[in-house]
């Protein structure tokens, strides 16, 4: 691995922090009151996971989870578009994006936890089992509404976002694990307008107090 | 369709009903169960089983009054009183416990 371990690290800990905010969005507004909890859970543990790696390059950036996660300017955020898009109203769309999302988690851990670096070995392993139960639930909803055209046409668009998601070298193995073609991905990019409001809003109680404030 | 949920707090102790709720299938219904019943590791074990699977037996004529056979027993609290009374005790029994 060429590139330094905190650029990997914020990458990870983007996708899982915007991806838990924007789950998030469905608490009280689920299909039935069972998903809410669940997904709400789910989306709760994503944020659980970008804080731990957060905190791994935060220490190797001299700086703190916090300042990581909610100071950085919007164009400095470097979570893959697939995770960045709002779909409060489109359950289809949401699980589309949870079933790819998790899909191409599973092969970016997998490849984490054979990592010479201990560290990034260790907190893959911890991530992956709890992401073992996303994979359940991502695996059962998409069981459950591959044949509806909604989510036939949710998970086309979401295709080429998904293999954005991981580095060049692991795509084959996402496009394996789902059993599609290799498509031209959407790479990683300066996050656009959506992710300014999420931003915007996911950033202001923090912007309104003084920088360094104790909470 | 409706799930029962039973929870285990430690390995060895019986299995106790901890609520329910709605899911399409088994699978949800295993999911909800770890969200709502083991996710702060409140659980060791859960048995997760569909509301019309169980079977609730709910009537127990005693028609002939043999509550002797009921594993309380008799109350003795009254009868005790009455012997104490003929024994000629004058203090007050207090509390027996029944």
């Amino acid at each position: 691995m060429t590139r330094p371990r905190t650029d990997l690290l914020l990458e990870l800990a983007d996708d899982e922090l915007i991806l838990g905010w924007r789950d998030s969005e469905w608490t009280g507004i689920a299909p039935f009151l069972e998903e809410d909890v669940a997904f709400s859970s789910i989306a709760q543990n994503e944020i659980g996971h970008a804080r731990a790696l957060y905190e791994l390059a935060a220490r190797d950036l001299g700086t703190d989870a916090d300042v990581l996660a909610f100071d950085r300017r919007p164009e400095e955020y470097c979570c893959a578009p697939l995770v960045q898009a709002g779909l409060v109203g489109d359950w289809a769309g949401t699980i589309a994006r949870h079933f790819l999302y998790e899909a191409a988690d599973a092969v970016r851990i997998e490849a984490l936890k054979a990592s010479p670096d201990a560290e990034l070995a260790g907190i893959a392993a911890k991530i992956d089992r709890e992401e073992t139960y996303h994979r359940l639930h991502a695996e059962m909803w998409e069981l459950r509404l591959r044949d509806e055209p909604r989510f036939r046409a949710a998970f086309e668009v979401r295709w080429p976002l998904a293999l954005g998601v991981l580095a060049p070298d692991l795509r084959p193995r996402l496009a394996e694990r789902v059993g599609r073609e290799e498509v031209e991905p959407v790479e990683r990019s300066t996050p656009g307008t959506e992710f300014e409001a999420l931003w915007n809003e996911m950033t202001m109680v923090r912007r309104s107090a003084p920088t360094g404030a104790q909470w | 369709m409706i799930y029962e949920v039973f929870r285990q707090e430690r390995k060895g102790q019986p299995f106790v009903h901890g609520g329910s709720f709605h899911a399409p299938d088994q699978a949800f219904a295993d999911a909800y169960a770890r969200e709502f019943y083991a996710r702060r590791q409140e659980s060791v074990a859960l048995w997760v089983v569909p509301r019309e699977q169980i079977v609730e037996i709910d009537e127990f004529p005693d028609e002939f009054d043999l509550k002797y056979r009921r594993v309380d027993g008799y109350s003795i609290k009254a009868r005790l009183a009455i012997a104490r009374e003929r024994a000629g005790s004058a203090t007050s029994p207090g509390t027996d416990g029944g």
